[in-house]
């Protein structure tokens, strides 16, 4: 691993120049690397970052890849890390053209995650420097602590994907100043409808008072309007002072919760669980932005290097060799779903559709085929709109909002259906719908979407921490609860119980075993039907290592 | 027709289309060992256990699939299950293209739809792989099932091998980490340089000039990390007495024992292969030393000679663990056995160990060698560097293992 030659970083440092000139905005600063295959393949289970804290399930999947990579070898890697300042990863028997191309792929990789608002938490950190701090940290504790350092982040691991993500971003983008009254609140959304204040007649009256108040007395408005509720309700102040004592702090995961409230966390001699803990979260926040981001963030990438690499002078003659590489890329494959692809083809048609001013209402509401045809206000806003997007949008956003009819028309996009034919014994892949609808659900569907899982702090008693699983449609994998749920118990100390909602017919189904690693046998197809009939509140509890199950 | 998932599209795959370096197998990744041993702690610690060993199968024409052993784990996590959805749709995918709605544009087979990836041509080391894979395995196995000791020291001498990555490269003006002392060291040599600093002993440091340039901070870099190595020489007698029953033992052994140390030194085993009659010669592969066969007469004194000039030729001792293990039916034209001796004792100077296996046609009459090597007395002498074991050519597999026990404990 070396840094790149200074011809090469020259070539690189020529990009930067002309993909700023093009909009694009980053950090001066970057770092290229060379690496060798082998090198990417230790670095793929580390999610690329060279100093990641040493766990040995990442030593098996290197190891799965090596094995792998000797009957196939490949390059199965991303190259840039988000990190400050941005690292690359390059192979050393590029030629120059490619180079080019790459490195404004990489270039807009790093726009993407210097402008990107879900990067917002990432966007100070010089994450591979904070990164070697806790792999330090870490094996420091492992020499003192040995094993259990590797139980604790197993365990922290198996709840990491229910890291809240977007609530970290409400925290830090929430401006100052724009908390409203507490105390009006308490008034308002709790004392009056805690059966203090009649109904709803007298509700509406005490917001008309005060607004009255406010018309009259503004700015002392508010001591006024309370204290003429105090001669109503002399209890209030007391009642506002307790609540304001037990209001719950703010919402936190379900590691949070266990580092602040697990009884077996508190004590000394286990404090440094915690530690590690952090480091898991930590990590796993930081990585969230770019799970949520796949087609975009390609996309995006994709769309600048063949937008710029073409109108580059420096790769005069290999334009055809490019168009191959490009080609691979970029292609639509004729089933399956490449990010690349899907994602560069959304921005060029939402750049062509802003720029005829197409994004609007006018354009909507127009019901004839010939006119939205030939509709074209000529803005010149199709780059300024996609910027926009790509500051503002994630992956399921992204979709939702903006693949339409003409999108999947344009490109003749299809949902690809699978059938079993007996007779031939082959699968036959069909054109299952064409409809856009349809295909926006479906990568939706294939989209990074962990469960919703929280702590039912009411039911939360003598010890036993209860979750609430909120149910989505889908019910969670059976093989995993019971491992999962082994490691929220040691780290809680008590027994740990899920709520969760699952189809009835599984009672009866091939997998009502909880052995983890079991993979269910195919059921039948009536089976499957009867699945879809009824849901039900299932509860698991794990104590002493023994998992139950109980229907409620 | 194959449907790739989200998570396979990489950057380096897809840019950089394919271009396919070897990797040799001696630089792969060695911990499959501390991984089991990790997973039958965690049984003892009240943890169902993780680890499991995969085969990933690539077919190729013939029967010549190649299989590579590895080990495989899952990070349970509450996740969705979708299985549900696909019992109702089977495989739901994207696509684009031509083609009406209802209209079959491809199939594939129901089965055999092992891993994929851009196939490479894949030939040259396969079957070396293959081996060792299946060698690695049966190392583990025979360690476990047959409690064959482990190595107490994986190795008083240490050879760099892995790698990892640390900020320890200096880059000046940006980097990941500032270097403080650099930096102020940097601060000064500018500054002296400027005569800034008339006295050493008295600085002005609201003086100094501090350019960005200045600032000395580490960058990511990759380090040696030590690993220890052993080298295994096998050394097989095919003279024409050792035909049939006496050489399928030796070899079988043979296997055992590089498969038992592969597991000991997690894959960091070289191995030297040496066939002797009367003259010595050292073969390339496993597969050459296995089936050549002459019909000379014995001089195992050969053998050891050639091991000798080897070892020394590339001062090969500095950097490993270095075993012999030797088998013959023990029939020796050198009868009292001096030469022989001779360099034996020069192997002793600088070998972990020295396992004699002997493998006589009848187990009445002490054989020639055996009797030079007691009457030497150097087995007691050396108890720890050399060991002798006569096995009856009709001994099974068991006896075999109790063989290697001998040798090695």
């Amino acid at each position: 691993m070396e840094l790149i030659s200074q011809h090469t970083k020259e070539i690189m440092e020529g990009c930067k120049t002309r993909a700023r000139e093009a909009g694009l905005r980053f950090q001066d600063e970057s770092l290229e690397y060379i690496v060798t295959n082998r090198d990417l393949l230790e670095l793929g289970p580390k999610n690329m970052i060279p100093t990641l804290y040493d766990y040995w399930v990442h030593d098996v999947e290197v190891l799965r890849e090596k094995g792998k990579y000797e009957l196939y070898p490949t390059n199965p890697y991303e190259t840039v890390i988000n990190t400050r300042p941005a690292i690359s990863f390059y192979n050393d028997n590029n030629p120059d053209w490619l180079n080019v191309m790459i490195f404004y792929h990489v270039l807009a990789h790093i726009d993407f995650f210097q402008n990107n608002l879900y990067y917002r938490n990432t966007w100070d950190e010089d994450f591979a420097g904070q990164a070697l701090s806790d792999k330090r940290a870490i094996a420091a504790l492992r020499s003192e602590k040995g094993r259990w350092v590797d139980y604790v982040i197993e365990f922290t691991r198996g709840i990491d994907n229910l890291v809240d993500h977007f609530a970290e971003l409400s925290r830090m983008s929430r401006p100052a100043g724009t908390r409203p009254s507490t105390r009006l609140d308490y008034y308002f959304d709790v004392f009056l409808q805690s059966g203090h204040g009649g109904g709803v007649p007298d509700y509406l009256k005490e917001i008309e008072r005060y607004n009255q108040t406010v018309r009259e007395y503004d700015p002392m408005a508010e001591s006024v309007f309370f204290a003429e509720t105090r001669k109503k309700h002399p209890e209030f102040d007391a009642l506002y002072e307790k609540w304001k004592r037990e209001e719950k702090a703010p919402a936190q995961d379900l590691i949070q919760h266990l580092q602040e409230h697990s009884p077996w966390l508190q004590q000394p001699e286990n404090q440094w669980m915690k530690t590690v803990m952090e480091i898991v979260r930590r990590t796993s926040l930081y990585f969230q932005p770019q799970i949520r981001t796949k087609i975009l963030n390609e996309g995006w990438a994709s769309y600048w290097h063949e937008k710029l690499f073409l109108s580059d002078d420096r790769i005069r003659g290999n334009e055809v060799n490019y168009a191959r590489v490009n080609a691979k890329v970029t292609s639509l494959p004729r089933v399956g779903i490449n990010p690349y692809a899907l994602g560069m083809r959304l921005f060029q048609h939402l750049e062509e559709m802003a720029d005829k001013g197409r994004i609007s209402y006018d354009y909507q509401r127009l019901a004839d085929g010939e006119e939205r045809r030939q509709y074209d206000q000529n803005t010149g806003k199709g780059l300024a709109f996609v910027f926009d997007v790509r500051e503002n949008f994630n992956d399921f956003t992204f979709i939702h909002t903006f693949v339409d009819q003409d999108f999947v028309n344009a490109n003749r996009l299809f949902v690809a259906g699978r059938r079993l034919n007996s007779q031939k014994g082959v699968w036959e892949f069909f054109v299952k719908s064409r409809n856009a609808e349809e295909y926006k659900k479906m990568i939706l569907e294939s989209l990074y979407h962990p469960p919703s899982i929280h702590v039912d702090e009411e039911k939360t008693k003598e010890g036993t921490l209860s979750l609430r699983h909120v149910h989505e449609g889908k019910p969670l994998v059976r093989e995993y609860i019971a491992n999962t749920m082994l490691g929220i118990e040691y780290l809680w100390g008590g027994a740990v119980r899920l709520e969760t909602t699952e189809a009835e017919a599984d009672l009866s189904s091939a997998y009502d075993d909880l052995q983890p690693f079991y993979m269910p046998q195919a059921s039948s197809e009536a089976e499957a039907e009867a699945q879809k009939a009824k849901l039900r509140q299932v509860v698991y509890t794990m104590e002493n290592r023994k998992l139950t199950r109980s229907v409620t | 027709m194959k449907i790739k998932p989200f998570s396979d599209y990489a950057d380096f795959s897809e840019l950089q289309e394919d271009s396919l370096p070897e990797v040799p197998a001696s630089q792969r990744l060695a911990s499959i060992g501390d991984l089991l041993e990790r997973d039958s702690q965690r049984e003892k610690d009240g943890f169902p256990r993780k680890i499991r060993i995969g085969r990933i199968v690539k077919p190729g024409r013939g029967l010549k699939e190649k299989i590579v052993i590895v080990p495989t784990t899952v990070e349970e996590k509450f996740i969705h299950d979708t299985r549900e959805q696909e019992q109702e749709e089977p495989g739901q995918s994207g696509g684009s293209g031509e083609g009406d709605e209802g209209e079959v544009i491809g199939e594939a087979p129901v089965h055999g739809e092992s891993e994929s990836g851009q196939g490479g041509p894949g030939q040259g080391e396969g079957g070396e792989h293959e081996i060792e894979a299946g060698a690695y395995d049966l190392g583990r196995i025979i360690s476990e099932q047959f409690e064959l000791p482990n190595l107490k020291t994986k190795g008083r001498r240490r050879f760099l091998k892995k790698y990892s990555y640390e900020l320890t490269d200096r880059h000046e003006g940006f980097g990941q980490l500032l270097d403080k002392k650099a930096t102020l060291r940097k601060i000064i040599e500018t500054n002296i340089g400027l005569d800034k600093i008339p006295d050493v002993y008295d600085i002005d440091l609201t003086q100094l000039l501090v350019s960005p340039e200045d600032s000395v901070y580490r960058i990511l870099s990759r380090e040696k990390d030590l690993e220890s190595q052993a080298l295994v020489f096998f050394v097989r007698d095919y003279s024409g007495s050792m035909w049939g029953k006496p050489t399928e033992l030796v070899v079988a052994q043979h296997v055992l024992i590089y498969s038992w140390l592969m597991y000991q030194y997690e894959r960091q085993v070289v191995t030297r292969f040496i066939l002797h009659d009367t003259t010595a010669r050292e073969v390339s592969d496993f597969y050459t030393y296995y089936s050549l066969k002459v019909a000379g007469g014995t001089k195992m004194e050969s053998a050891y000679r050639l091991i000798n000039e080897i070892v020394e030729a590339d001062s090969l001792d500095r950097d490993y663990n270095i075993y012999v293990f030797h088998g013959s039916d023990g029939d020796d034209w050198e009868r009292d056995g001096k030469t022989a001796i001779e360099q034996l004792r020069k192997l002793i100077g600088y070998c972990s160990r020295i396992g004699i296996t002997l493998t006589p046609a009848s187990m009445e009459n002490m054989t020639t060698a055996e009797r030079y090597i007691r009457d030497s007395s150097i087995l007691e002498e050396h108890p720890q560097e050399i060991r002798l074991d006569t096995i009856d050519e009709d001994a099974a597999d068991l006896r075999l293992i109790e063989g290697i026990r001998k040798l090695i404990s």
